[in-house]
């Protein structure tokens, strides 16, 4: 029995329920009260789902007691991205033209947490429509970073990222369009691994960039995010781009690169994506860890990728591209915000538009336009049709690249946490916190995050590790070796140096 | 340009004799899948609103749609029956456009990349002029779901309270086939719109990709004309009519539209380049509403939706196993049951095909059935204007009736009392006879009887006969039938008759 059943490991605590000195309702109460004193400050939670959790936990509990053969992670409690489609759970992808709808559907990664017994928290915040870098366009207020409560935790996912961070769950899912799970993970000292595309069901996500969205794991350690990796990962028939085919063994990646051997690794580290525009403390933090993995035997050449400058461009016309026509559905007919017009007929175009016109934020607008503008007849080639092309020569950057090295490395993110409000007015400037995490959407591959310390201001940095599509476990055993190597010159996890926060109790 | 309040048209024969009508169709097609195009909604025809749904067909946040492989194959097999080339790779993509019976505000269809391209079908007129039509392309999309507007008094938006949407429908695979500019018609344009769309519906039902039944919306035509000087001059305008849902709309929307544009051009005016709306009741076209997004669907690959790639393997196998199409089975049977061109036309025209191939099944001659469902059949259906195959009758009572006749258990006569019988429900050919006790007098004994009677009744015949002249016999015979009401065998009554006079 350990005294904060809240500081473990998933894969510890998932320990802990095996021998059965501590129960999942234990655990998951644990993680309630812990959201009780922390998320007044942190608001890393839209909605919590306490009876839901604790029904689940005494179910697990229950057939545990009764010799069932359960999944290794049954029991844990876990957080759930809001753009997540949820049963009974009320979900609203951060924005108010979603206010109060109850899914009649589980996802299907939502089905496999289900299935495989861990209880569901609540929801997370999270960029309206996951479309930020800051989760400041929620239409519900911020979240804060528990290493600075005046601070951003990242966007889109920035309410995964807290809530991991801050301890109130031990595990949570993201979803990843742009850098969504990485750059939170980053700049709030976390591990987040977005998927090969296809590796994930996108069934019961709501879709911003089809081509373009992932869900993957967001938690505290790496061998954590591969044992929810392969939990929510796999086939899916609903899902058309879901990969017919098994995923490679990632638990196990994770363990053989904790052991710390990397000989015969090659390392590409992309010389498009450092050096001017990181922040000094990011750059040095990259530098030192490159040493760290040297160190472990992995050879460490530069690549070039020459058309990721191009990334950043294409990605802003996809993107928006895809989501505005994802997002015409919101239009108060069938669910959700329906709002009348104030005067004149009540047609249905008219109370689209309303609804339309008062349920999205602005951010959401400005893709809406965008990608509208894109797609329009005359423009297509020109936007959408060229940005495809990049999109292709990127895909061709990769495959060079990785024709050279195993794995490509940069650092996630240019900088640490902002303050709130610092990039608001400045979309452009808000954007370019994802140009290091965007090429891998574009091109598909699999990307994580970890952390590997604290940058001149005190704040946590992240690491990026790149991988060929399909070779996810290489992920998980390169982030494993790093992470246990660097915990161990900090005699501990990264996390231990956040500061406490008060509790509201 | 001209404002019409009044329609001006211009005589149709006259129209044609100074312009070249140019058609074009479109034809959805909704295909009997037992679910949906993108989910595993099933599909009922009638059921009650907003029952046969899935997150998917209602476009709820987070679904995503997974094609219906059956769909493919049906899409596979019309567009090999139109000799189609079938893509080796093609990508369904969206077309965007708000509308609350579209659930998702874009409706996933094919849009440069169609399953079946490059095709053709010859249709055969009523006369048998077979004209060809090329086929452009034949792709798949969903159907959107129904709109219904309360309170107004013509059904149509405008003025109505309210309206309510059933999304039943929406999702339903369609396969839209296109057709090239039809020319070389001239005045039989309406004719060979007609022909054309019959065709499709004949083969959509010898392919068994859907009931094809016209009145429930299964077959849906939109018809495109544009007039010419001559046939050597470049396409005119064309006009769009949308939703022409009968053969004989067909034909009567390409005739409207040929006296209308005529007009138009003899007046020095120009054909506007718009959707007309085909009114059933009045038979005439009016202008559609101008959208005020005119037309720019911003079309994109669908990000949701993996290319369709039909492996040549599957094709193939798909191209054996179509059945015989319509037109080659019509050629086989005529030539198998020796029917005269004319002959098989009227067949054809009178809907009486499948029911003559079950009854020469069932084991009577071709003659015989044609005998049967072309002349009495055919009568009654007239008289009481029904389609032959709702006739209360089956073509396996048909052959038995026949086969009554042709082991002389009852005469032709006869015969068509037992037919009322089975039409008034009264069973099988069989019991009909036995129950109204209608079989053939063939007791030597009871005609002999009659004929002495009848003998007796005249005995100047009798010397007639004797002195050689056989003609009054049939006055003897005449006695006896109507003696026997009908039932005696005549034949043999004239055997009797010369035998007893000696």
């Amino acid at each position: 029995m350990t005294d904060d059943l809240t500081r473990l490991s998933a894969a510890d605590l998932a320990a802990h329920l095996v021998t059965g000195d501590v129960s999942s309702v234990d655990a998951t109460q644990a993680h309630l009260d812990r959201v009780a004193d922390v998320d007044g400050a942190v608001h890393a939670f839209l909605h919590v789902s306490g009876e839901d959790a604790l029904a689940t936990a005494r179910d697990v509990d229950a057939r545990r007691a009764a010799g069932e053969d359960l999944h290794p992670l049954a029991g844990v409690p876990i957080a759930v991205k809001d753009v997540v489609v949820t049963k009974g759970i009320p979900t609203t992808a951060g924005s108010k033209i979603l206010e109060g709808w109850v899914p009649p559907y589980d996802a299907t990664l939502v089905e496999r947490l289900r299935a495989a017994g861990l209880p569901i928290l609540g929801k997370t915040n999270m960029d309206e429509f996951a479309m930020g870098s800051s989760t400041e366009h929620s239409a519900y207020g911020n979240t804060s970073n528990p290493w600075d409560l005046g601070r951003i935790p990242g966007g889109s996912g920035g309410g995964s990222a807290a809530a991991v961070a801050a301890y109130e769950a031990p595990l949570a899912i993201g979803t990843d369009t742009g850098g969504s799970i990485r750059q939170p993970g980053a700049v709030t000292g976390t591990v987040g691994v977005k998927p090969t595309y296809g590796g994930v069901s996108r069934y019961g996500l709501i879709a911003m960039a089809s081509s373009l969205d992932q869900a993957g794991p967001v938690t505290r350690t790496v061998l954590d995010a591969a044992l929810l990796h392969e939990l929510i990962g796999g086939h899916d028939p609903r899902d058309s781009t879901s990969i017919n085919e098994p995923l490679p063994l990632l638990v196990d990646a994770a363990r053989q690169g904790a052991a710390g051997d990397l000989r015969g690794l090659r390392i590409g580290v992309v010389t498009e994506l450092n050096g001017e525009g990181y922040q000094a403390g990011v750059s040095a933090r990259f530098a030192e860890s490159l040493e760290v993995l040297q160190g472990l035997g992995a050879e460490v050449i530069e690549v070039s990728c020459p058309h990721f400058r191009y990334a950043l461009g294409a990605y802003y016309l996809i993107m928006p591209s895809e989501a505005s026509s994802n997002l015409a559905k919101f239009d108060g007919m069938r669910f959700g915000l329906r709002v009348e017009p104030e005067d004149g007929p009540v047609t249905a175009e008219r109370v689209m538009a309303a609804t339309r016109g008062q349920g999205f934020g602005d951010e959401v607008k400005r893709r809406i336009i965008l990608g509208t503008y894109a797609l329009s007849a005359g423009y297509y080639d020109a936007y959408y049709g060229s940005a495809q092309k990049v999109r292709t020569l990127i895909q061709r950057d990769f495959d060079a690249a990785f024709a050279q090295a195993d794995v490509l490395v940069s650092p996630t993110a240019p900088t640490t946490a902002f303050r709130f409000g610092e990039k608001l007015d400045d979309p452009l400037a808000m954007y370019l916190n994802d140009v290091a995490t965007i090429p891998a959407n574009l091109a598909g591959v699999p990307g994580m995050s970890l952390p590997n310390g604290l940058s001149d201001d005190g704040l946590p940095v992240g690491f990026q590790i790149l991988a060929p599509v399909k070779a996810d476990d290489r992920l998980y055993r390169v982030g494993a070796a790093l992470e246990a190597a660097l915990e161990n010159t900090w005699g501990g996890p990264l996390l231990d140096r956040a500061p406490e926060l008060e509790v509201s109790r | 340009m001209s404002t019409q309040t009044q329609v001006d048209l211009v005589d149709y024969d006259e129209a044609v004799r100074r312009y070249d009508p140019v058609i074009g169709i479109e034809v959805h097609v909704e295909l009997g899948t037992l679910t949906k195009m993108f989910c595993a909604a099933e599909v009922e025809f009638g059921g009650e609103p907003n029952t046969q749904v899935t997150p998917v067909s209602l476009g709820l946040p987070g679904a995503l749609p997974v094609v219906n492989g059956k769909a493919v194959e049906y899409a596979i097999r019309i567009g090999l029956a139109l000799n189609c080339e079938i893509a080796e790779s093609c990508r369904f993509a969206r077309k965007n456009y708000f509308y609350p019976d579209v659930p998702k505000n874009f409706q996933t269809s094919q849009y440069d990349e169609p399953i079946a391209f490059d095709g053709w079908i010859d249709v055969e007129l009523e006369d048998g002029t077979v004209h060809r039509v090329e086929i452009e392309r034949a792709h798949m999309e969903e159907d959107a779901g129904k709109n219904t507007h309360v309170g107004g008094a013509t059904g149509r938006i405008h003025g109505a309270e309210y309206s309510l949407v059933d999304y039943n429908r929406a999702g339903i695979p369609l396969v839209e086939i296109v057709t090239r500019p039809i020319t070389g018609a001239g005045e039989r344009a309406p004719e060979v719109a007609r022909a054309y769309v019959q065709t499709l519906r004949d083969i959509f039902r010898a392919l068994d990709v859907s009931e094809a039944r016209m009145e429930r919306g299964n077959v849906r035509a939109d018809v495109n004309l544009s007039l010419r000087p001559t046939p050597e001059s470049p396409l005119g305008t064309r006009t769009e009519t949308k939703n022409v849902n009968s053969f004989r709309s067909v034909e009567r929307a390409v005739r409207y539209e040929v006296s209308r544009q005529a007009a138009v051009l003899d007046a020095a005016g120009t054909v506007t380049q718009e959707t007309r709306h085909w009114h059933e009741d009045t038979g005439i076209t009016t202008p559609g509403r101008v959208k005020s997004d005119a037309e720019d669907y911003r079309y994109f690959p669908e990000p949701d939706l993996v290319p369709v790639a039909p492996s040549r393997d599957w094709v193939a196998s798909i191209k054996a196993s179509l059945p015989e199409l319509p037109v080659a089975r019509r050629r086989r049977l005529q030539q198998e049951w020796g029917y005269a061109d004319a002959e098989m036309r009227d067949v054809v025209n009178a809907g009486a095909l499948d029911l003559i191939e079950a009854t020469v099944t069932a084991g009577t001659s071709p003659a015989g059935a044609r005998k049967w469902w072309m002349g009495e059949l055919a009568r009654r259906a007239k008289q009481t204007d029904t389609e032959l195959a709702a006739m209360s009758v089956t073509p396996e009572q048909i052959a038995q009736l026949q086969g009554l006749v042709d082991s002389g258990r009852i005469n032709d006569k006869l015969a068509r009392q037992v037919l009322e019988g089975v039409l008034a429900g009264e069973g099988d050919p069989e019991q009909v006879v036995v129950a109204r006790g209608l079989e053939v007098v063939s007791d030597d004994g009871a005609l002999l009887a009659a004929i002495d009677d009848a003998l007796a009744a005249q005995p100047d015949i009798v010397e007639k006969v004797r002195g050689g002249n056989l003609g009054p016999v049939g006055a003897i015979i005449g006695a006896v039938m109507k003696a026997t009401r009908g039932q005696a065998d005549a034949g043999r009554v004239r055997a009797l008759v010369i035998e007893r006079i000696g």
